[in-house]
């Protein structure tokens, strides 16, 4: 038993967070257009991180996009990383994973009738055939995240296969980092914010709503490593582990956020803050895909038994 | 990362699994805790075959009768005496603070004489830390401790007490020295629970049961060698007891958990299948079970990578308790109509869960520890 990231892992980890820290910044200008960064993502090796080294990545696992796809969160990172590495690759054959390493095509796949950044990609997958991105856009909970709906032209068949547990583990290890970074907003207000004429992070009615916040996220962070691990390692539990973690990870982050707004008072209320942003994605998280009451009631059928009736 | 045993560990995990089979009885299976803990004298004969098979004490070192494995073989234990039922060794206060403790701040002398005894459940301990008026302000202990010569003169009443009235030794904070200041003024003593002038007086709980005791010291002389640590240093040796008091819950309150889940699933087959809601309520019950686990686990590799506890341990008490309180709930909610009648079962663990959040540190406590120590918010006091 050894539930820790090797020293290579955790590094990885570091430089993702200086890196982000650095080229999205909290007070960066939200409002204008965002830059995807994509050929500098390439360059960094983030984008052929599990993909084998002579298709052009790095031959690692799906445990180090775990570890980016937190610091994406983290860092409320705009671009397409999810769809095209956590949503659309196990689908791809050997030429378009080429093509994904190198930072060639962005890619993103149907869900429930819904392409996410379906105007900023090149190519969509819908049930093992790949389309190219065509189509209108709708603007969702968190405007960094459109979905569309497909104009489904000619499609081409790809040699790869569904991952659905690999999928959902994605999304809880983004929502992992985004509850994250609203715990450390709000601790930081926490410290800083006088009234009565004492930081407000020593009245308990605000140190334990932050105390609160800290569990969900170390126990979203087990669930969604646990769920990592087993999507790299092929684990019979993938499923019903993926299932709980995006579950929990999601609903933890919508929590965290909502309680870091209260924590800020009315500068958490305000547009100006960048809270509501990092609200907005753990809400599309939560919504996107399988939303926690179906998942709790797949998870059931595992536990359970399938309903019998009713 | 894997989260897999290693060879060995599947070994002692077959082995230990095959030794449970073939030494429990069948009817001691399904233990409900409570005072079922005290009962027939079963607690020390079942707790003396552990340490017979050498699985009382596995992390402690091998000269003082323990086994020296690393923690990840206490955690196969827990989850094994989990998975098949097994009452836990009864010498929990022993086992989890007053050996700890004497380990870390006891002479040579005083490990030889009580460790080895404590695993072998020829001493039971019990824990005189609360007061009637000093509960999580532990600094506030009046229990005096007089130095007379070779001997402390102890007078006092201690309250809150669990297996004081089977018990043969326990772990006493006092006050030392009343003139010195807060937190360099007491003093930590072992005391023989059979001495004159010590008193028992079990107290009865909402669930009818008397698991806890106040216990009254009247002129208790108790000898100078009984001493941990120096005296006036009585706060930090009971801060080492706190410590791993919360350190090792972890894992058998994770272990309980198990139990209690698997125990819903149960009610939820046989009663509420078909409701959706239900079942759905049932299901975050067993995600937050293994949210729990895995983070005893991540715990516990960083503490074998480091030797100190990762700061996400310090969750698990807080929310076992309160997923020990909804869950009973729902537990008695499943069974319908038939919810109010005390069936042995959930009837009692519902009454008891709502000491969960109060004992071992209550949960504003621990709200505090994690803000000010995890969190590094400021100090509310």
């Amino acid at each position: 038993m050894d539930f820790s990231f090797t020293a290579e892992q955790q590094e990885l980890g570091k430089q993702a967070r200086a890196w982000l820290a650095d080229r999205y910044p909290l007070d960066r200008d939200w409002d204008a257009p965002q830059d995807d960064a994509w050929s500098e993502l390439a360059e960094l090796g983030w984008l052929g991180v599990s993909i084998a080294e002579e298709e052009g990545g790095a031959g690692l696992g799906f445990l180090e996009e775990a570890i980016l796809l937190e610091e994406l969160g983290y860092a409320l990172y705009p671009g397409p990383y999810l769809a095209t590495i956590g949503l659309a690759l196990p689908w791809l054959g050997a030429e378009e994973r080429r093509a994904v390493a190198a930072g060639e095509t962005r890619w993103s796949v149907e869900v429930r009738g819904l392409v996410p950044w379906l105007r900023s990609v090149d190519r969509v997958v819908v049930d093992g055939a790949a389309y190219d991105a065509r189509g209108e856009e709708l603007p969702t909970v968190d405007p960094s995240r459109p979905l569309g709906r497909l104009e489904h032209g000619e499609g081409t068949p790809l040699s790869g296969a569904r991952d659905v547990a690999r999928s959902r583990t994605a999304v809880a290890c983004e929502a992992v980092g985004v509850a994250q970074r609203a715990l450390e907003l709000g601790i930081e207000h926490a410290r800083t914010r006088e009234q009565f004429g004492k930081p407000i992070g020593v009245y308990q009615a605000v140190s334990h709503a932050l105390a609160n916040t800290y569990g969900d996220v170390e126990l979203a962070r087990s669930l969604a490593y646990w769920a990592a691990w087993c999507v790299a390692e092929g684990d019979e539990q993938a499923a019903v582990a993926a299932a709980a973690a995006k579950a929990f990870a999601t609903e933890a982050a919508v929590a965290a956020c909502e309680r870091a707004i209260q924590v800020h008072g009315g500068t958490g209320f305000t547009w100006e803050h960048p809270l509501h942003r990092f609200y907005k994605r753990a809400l599309w998280l939560e919504g996107f895909g399988a939303r926690p009451a179906q998942l709790r009631a797949e998870v059931a059928d595992a536990v359970l038994g399938v309903t019998i009736g009713v | 990362m894997d989260l897999r045993d290693t060879p060995e560990e599947a070994a002692f995990r077959g082995e230990l699994r095959a030794w449970l089979e073939a030494s429990l009885p069948e009817d001691k299976r399904g233990w409900r805790g409570g005072s079922q803990r005290f009962d027939d004298g079963f607690g020390r004969e079942w707790s003396r075959k552990l340490f017979e098979g050498g699985y009382a004490g596995l992390t402690w070192p091998k000269e003082y009768g323990g086994a020296g494995a690393p923690y990840s073989y206490q955690a196969i234990f827990l989850e094994e005496m989990a998975r098949a039922q097994a009452p836990p060794h009864v010498g929990v206060i022993g086992l989890g603070m007053a050996g700890p403790t004497i380990m870390v701040h006891g002479t040579e002398e005083q490990k030889q004489a009580h460790l080895a005894r404590i695993l072998s459940a020829e001493e039971i301990w019990c824990q005189g830390f609360s007061e009637p008026d000093a509960g999580s302000d532990l600094a506030a202990v009046r229990t005096r401790m007089e130095r007379r010569g070779d001997v402390f003169v102890v007078n006092g009443q201690k309250v809150w007490s669990s297996f004081a009235h089977i018990a043969d030794w326990c772990i006493l904070v006092g006050l030392g020295n009343p003139d010195a200041p807060r937190y360099r003024n007491l003093t930590y003593l072992m005391v023989d629970m059979h001495s004159p002038g010590v008193e028992v007086r079990p107290l009865r709980q909402l669930t009818g049961e008397a698991e806890f005791n106040e216990i009254f010291f009247t002129d208790v002389e108790v000898p100078a060698g009984n001493l941990l640590g120096e005296e006036g240093e009585g706060w930090q040796v009971a801060m080492t007891t706190l410590l791993h008091e919360r350190g090792t819950l972890g894992f058998a309150l994770t272990a309980a958990l198990e139990v209690a889940v698997s125990k819903l699933i149960d009610v939820a087959r046989e009663r509420g299948n078909g409701d959706a809601l239900a079942r759905g309520r049932v299901a975050q019950e067993w995600i937050e079970l293994q949210a729990l686990r895995y983070t005893n686990y991540r715990a516990l590799t960083t503490y074998e990578r480091t030797g100190i506890p990762g700061p996400e341990g310090s969750v698990a008490k807080l929310r076992w308790s309160e997923q020990n309180q909804r869950l009973t709930k729902l537990g008695r909610e499943l069974l319908g109509p038939e919810g109010i009648l005390d069936d042995g079962w959930w009837h009692y663990q519902q009454l008891r869960s709502r000491g969960n959040t109060i004992e071992a540190g209550s949960s504003e406590v621990l709200r505090n520890i994690i803000a000010e120590r995890v969190l590094d918010l400021p100090r509310s006091r």
